[in-house]
Order: structure tokens, then sequence, then C-alpha cells
């Protein structure tokens, strides 16, 4: 059953020194709140998963908090590139950053199979591309019935899937929707999660097309009003794309961004 | 990606900064682009056009290069403009997939991003991610994937990840994103790049996704069931695989434009064929107009 905490509590809970973390989102409903909190409280030595690592990651980056990152589209969306992973990824800075690198359909693959209890995912993909050289989590199966020989990737179990929904009942059901990604393949391949949400409600209502994940498979829920921003949480706030081109100034100087991290931890 | 244009590109059609002047002048949303193309063009009847960038140009061809009905696989930046510009003039039944997981999605601004709330908002169904690659993309439901990249080869491979060595890079791109399986698994593919030659290389620095590989059997070897890239489409002309070599070769050139120049731009021996070449139809004032309607959300 998942209890009802403060984010700051649950984050001390769940995510600790050298845990393989999934913060996922697929532009929509980006754990901002949560990511932030994992900054304040220090966390080091991380490995981030996340299909798109987004401005999310590029600040958790650029704190210090991970050692390795696991992606599959690592840019600015519309806007251009992520210039704290860059940095981490050609400087070193603030601390060195191996990767581990695949396509979309290869990542929404290995959480489907650590969300079914498989070793590993099945998928025509990666033919005739040089990632599989790159990549040791990327291998080929020939199936037993044709003989076909298919792209293997392998599970993704994180320690943690952080994600944030639209609203949770007072049990610890989440229901989130518009577009909802990977988030159920993320929590329901991690040992532990937390979601975050815009609101807990005593009853909550279906909506069309929305997701709901069970209070018991997950570990705590944490109010977090806002805590998309500046990606959005559909019915609620819309995307702040003001912000996301204004990261990128941010983004491209070290100083601009201590300064930056110095606010948000203060 | 299908997200996965060099921030150049990207930022300058989604994002260019001179919004404001564009919104309150009826100017393109170009303006950043150096290159133009400003020769008024008369068209057939001799009405004449408004004068407009080479940006412009291609991203009219390229809407004009999707048929009406078809399902398309839409990458953000310009072919994502592109696709929403042929939906308001020829093609109203054009279907919309992007990524996150918006089918047949009929947005009234561009998303600046691949997810934003307007493509759910306007979609006639949402899916999540593993469904739309695994249900949607991978068994050839989608008859044109339309991508865009920094590096496209003579083979049109494109590449969206790294300048130089993996390991080393000079330029670190943003990486796959859907395009490895769009490239794989569409009917066909079309490319709509800006043609420059830092871009235009013999040989990609890394094939993020295949196109024609080496050669002709490539593909077939590999079992891939997608085509291909059948068309790339630039702001100079139109380039078309050789149906034996597979190689791309010039088949059209935009108004004003020279097969000199179209050279000057290209890095391999860049053949000619099916002589004379098509010469693209300027672009007519309707197109022109709908084109720059068009405003990004948040802007």
């Amino acid at each position: 059953m998942a209890e009802i905490k403060t984010l700051s509590e649950a984050v001390a809970q769940l995510v600790h020194d050298g845990d393989s973390v999934a913060l996922e989102g697929f532009t929509h409903l980006i754990p901002f709140a949560a990511g932030h909190e994992i900054i304040r409280q220090g966390r080091k030595n991380l490995t981030l998963i996340r299909m798109t690592p987004d401005l999310i990651y590029d600040r958790m980056i650029g704190a210090g908090c991970a050692s390795k990152l696991v992606f599959s589209w690592g840019g600015n969306p519309g806007v251009g590139s992520l210039h704290r992973m860059r940095d981490a990824l050609s400087h070193g800075w603030p601390v060195p950053l191996k990767i581990e690198e695949h396509s979309h359909a290869g990542m929404a693959n290995r959480y489907v199979a650590g969300a079914s209890g498989l070793p590993f995912g099945v998928l025509r993909g990666y033919a005739g591309t040089d990632l599989p050289a790159h990549t040791d989590t990327i291998s080929t199966v020939t199936c037993p019935f044709t003989g076909e020989q298919l792209a293997a990737v392998k599970a993704l179990n994180p320690d943690v899937a952080v994600i944030h929904a639209q609203r949770a009942d007072r049990e610890g059901n989440v229901q989130l929707w518009g577009i909802t990604g990977v988030q159920k393949e993320a929590v329901l391949a991690a040992k532990r999660s937390l979601v975050t949400v815009e609101e807990i409600v005593d009853t909550l209502e279906p909506v069309p097309g929305a997701v709901l994940l069970p209070s018991w498979v997950i570990d705590a829920v944490a109010l977090a009003p806002g805590g998309a921003k500046p990606s959005y949480a559909y019915g609620y706030y819309e995307r702040d794309n003001a912000a996301y081109k204004a990261w990128d100034a941010v983004s491209r100087d070290r100083q601009r961004f201590a300064a930056w991290l110095k606010e948000l931890v203060a | 990606m299908s997200e996965a244009t060099s921030e150049p590109s990207v930022l300058s059609e989604a994002t260019s900064e001179p919004s404001v002047l564009s919104e309150a002048t009826s100017e393109p949303s170009v303006l950043t682009e150096t290159r133009t193309a400003r020769a008024a063009q008369p068209v057939a009847g001799g009405e004449p056009v408004l004068d407009y960038t080479a940006d412009e140009m291609r991203t009219v061809a390229a809407a004009r290069a999707l048929r009406d009905g078809a399902v398309c696989f839409v990458g953000i930046g310009l072919p994502s403009t592109a696709a929403n510009l042929a939906r308001r003039l020829h093609a109203p039944n054009l279907v919309l997939i992007y990524e996150s997981g918006t089918l047949d999605t009929r947005p009234e601004l561009l998303p600046l991003s691949i997810g934003d709330g307007i493509l759910a908002d306007s979609a006639l169904t949402v899916v999540s991610v593993p469904e739309v690659f695994n249900y949607w993309l991978q068994p050839g439901r989608i008859d044109v994937g339309f991508l865009s990249g920094a590096q496209l080869d003579r083979y049109g491979n494109i590449n969206t990840t790294v300048i130089g060595e993996y390991d080393e890079p000079s330029v670190r791109l943003p990486g796959s994103g859907g395009a490895p399986e769009i490239a794989a698994s569409c009917g066909e593919v079309m490319i709509v790049m800006r043609h420059r030659l830092r871009a235009f290389v013999s040989g990609v620095d890394f094939i993020t996704s295949l196109g024609h590989g080496s050669g002709p059997d490539d593909r077939r070897r590999l079992g891939l069931t997608g085509a291909g890239p059948l068309r790339v489409i630039t702001d100079l002309g139109v380039l078309e695989p050789d149906p034996e070599t597979r190689e791309l070769t010039l088949t059209g050139l935009h108004p004003g434009i020279t097969v000199e120049q179209v050279r000057a731009e290209t890095g391999w021996p860049l053949a000619i064929s099916g002589e004379p070449l098509v010469p693209t139809p300027a672009p007519t004032t309707r197109e022109l107009e709908l084109l720059r309607s068009l405003r990004t959300v948040g802007q």
C-alpha cells in the first residue's frame, strides 16, 4: 500500500546514493518537483534512466547527482541541446558521466520487459545502425519458430521509479491521463516507486483513456501541486515553452547554472 | 528521433526569435535563415506570387509530397511544419502520428515539442509510447516516415547521434529518439533538411537511422520491411535514390537554383537523373499565406 508522505520524506526514504532511478514522463507530467528534491537532498552517483533526459536530467546532471545516464533522446525539445549533459560528457563537469544509449523503441521495450518480469524485450529495431556496437544492452535473438533474427534489449528494472500524476485518492491509488508515455511500465518495472500528484481527492472520477495504478504497486504518494512545471499536467496547466527556451542560456553557462542551483537549494 | 535535427534548424524553424515581429508584420517565421531566394517567380497563368525564402520553398515542396490519406509518422521541427501545412492544403485526410502516442492528431497550432498538450487535445486517440512503437509503427501500419537529421549521406543514412567519434565526439547530438525504427518500418521515408555541405556528406559519422546502407541489397539483407528513403527535399531541390545503386541523385531543382549550387553543397559527386530535371513550381500565394499563418504553441 502506498503511504502518503511529504515529498521530502518520500525522497529520503526511497532514493539512495548509487541507485538506478527512472524519473519518467514523455514531455508531459515530468516529475520536476521530485527531481529538484533529489538535488536538494544531495544524492550522488545515481544511474539516471529516462527516454528523454529533458531539462530535469540536465539539472540533476549539472548538480552532480549522476554518474551514468541511460537514455534515447537527449535534447531540449524544439529548442536545442542539453548543455549540462554535454558538459558532463565532454569535460566530466561537475563529475564524469557514462552513457548507455538506445532508441525510443528500444527503451520502451526495455521497460515493457521489466514490467513483465522478463529478462529482455524483443523488437524489430537497430538493424544496420551503429548503436549496437556501442551499447552492450542491445543484442539479437533468433525466433524459435521462424528463424528470423530480431533485436533483443535487456530489461530495465530500476531501483526506483518516480512519476508525476494528475491525482491520487486517499488510499494512494493513482490516476493519470493525456500523453501517458511509459510511466505505467516504469512503475511496474521498478523495485520501489514514488508518485507525486497535483491533488489528493476522495474519489477518482473516471477519465477516458486514463492509466490507473493501484496503491499496492506504489510505495509513496506525495502531494506536489505544480510538480511537473515547466512541463505540463494535462487538465491542470500548460507546458511553459518560454521556460524551456530560457533554460538554454542558463544551461550553456556554468556560472549561470551555479546561480540557478544555489537558488534551488537555498 | 524524428525529433532529431541539429539544433540550428530546429531553432530557426520552430522557435525563431522574431516571432513577435512575425506576428506583427506577417513576415515568415524563418527570418533567421541567412540564405534567401527572394526572386519573385511567375506561376502558370502569370499570377505573380509573394517573395519567399529557400526554407519556405523547402517546406512547401515537402508538404506537396504528402498524398492525401497517407498515414504519416511525424518528427518535430521541419517535418511537423510541412505535414501540418499539407493537411491545410491538399491533404485534409492526412493521418498524423507523433511518437508521444497521439494518433490522427489535428493541432490548430504547431507543437513546440513532440508531446505538447495540443497534440493530445486534437488526437483521435492517445496511446502509450510502447504501443505507438510496437502496435502502430513496427507492423508496417505507417505509410510515410518523415525525418530530418544533422548529417545525411549518399545512401540516405541519417546521423543524429555524434559528429566525430562516438566516445569523443566533436559535437554530441540528441541521439536516436524514434528515428531508427521509423526509418526501418515505415512504408517509405521522406527526409527534409537544409542542403549544406557539412550536412550532405559522403558517409555519415554515425548511422543512427539506416537509409539504404551501403547499396541496393542492405535493407533486404537486414530484413527491413520498409522501402527506406525515397525522397530527400531540401531548400535547393529534390534528391531520389538511383533505382539500381540506391545512391541519392538530383531529380528536381527549386526555382532559381542551379545544379552547380547543389553540387557545391553536396559532399559526394552528385549524379543527375531524369534529365531534364523537374523544376519545382514556386510556392503559390495560397501556400505561402497558409505556411505563414502557422503559429507555434506559446508564440
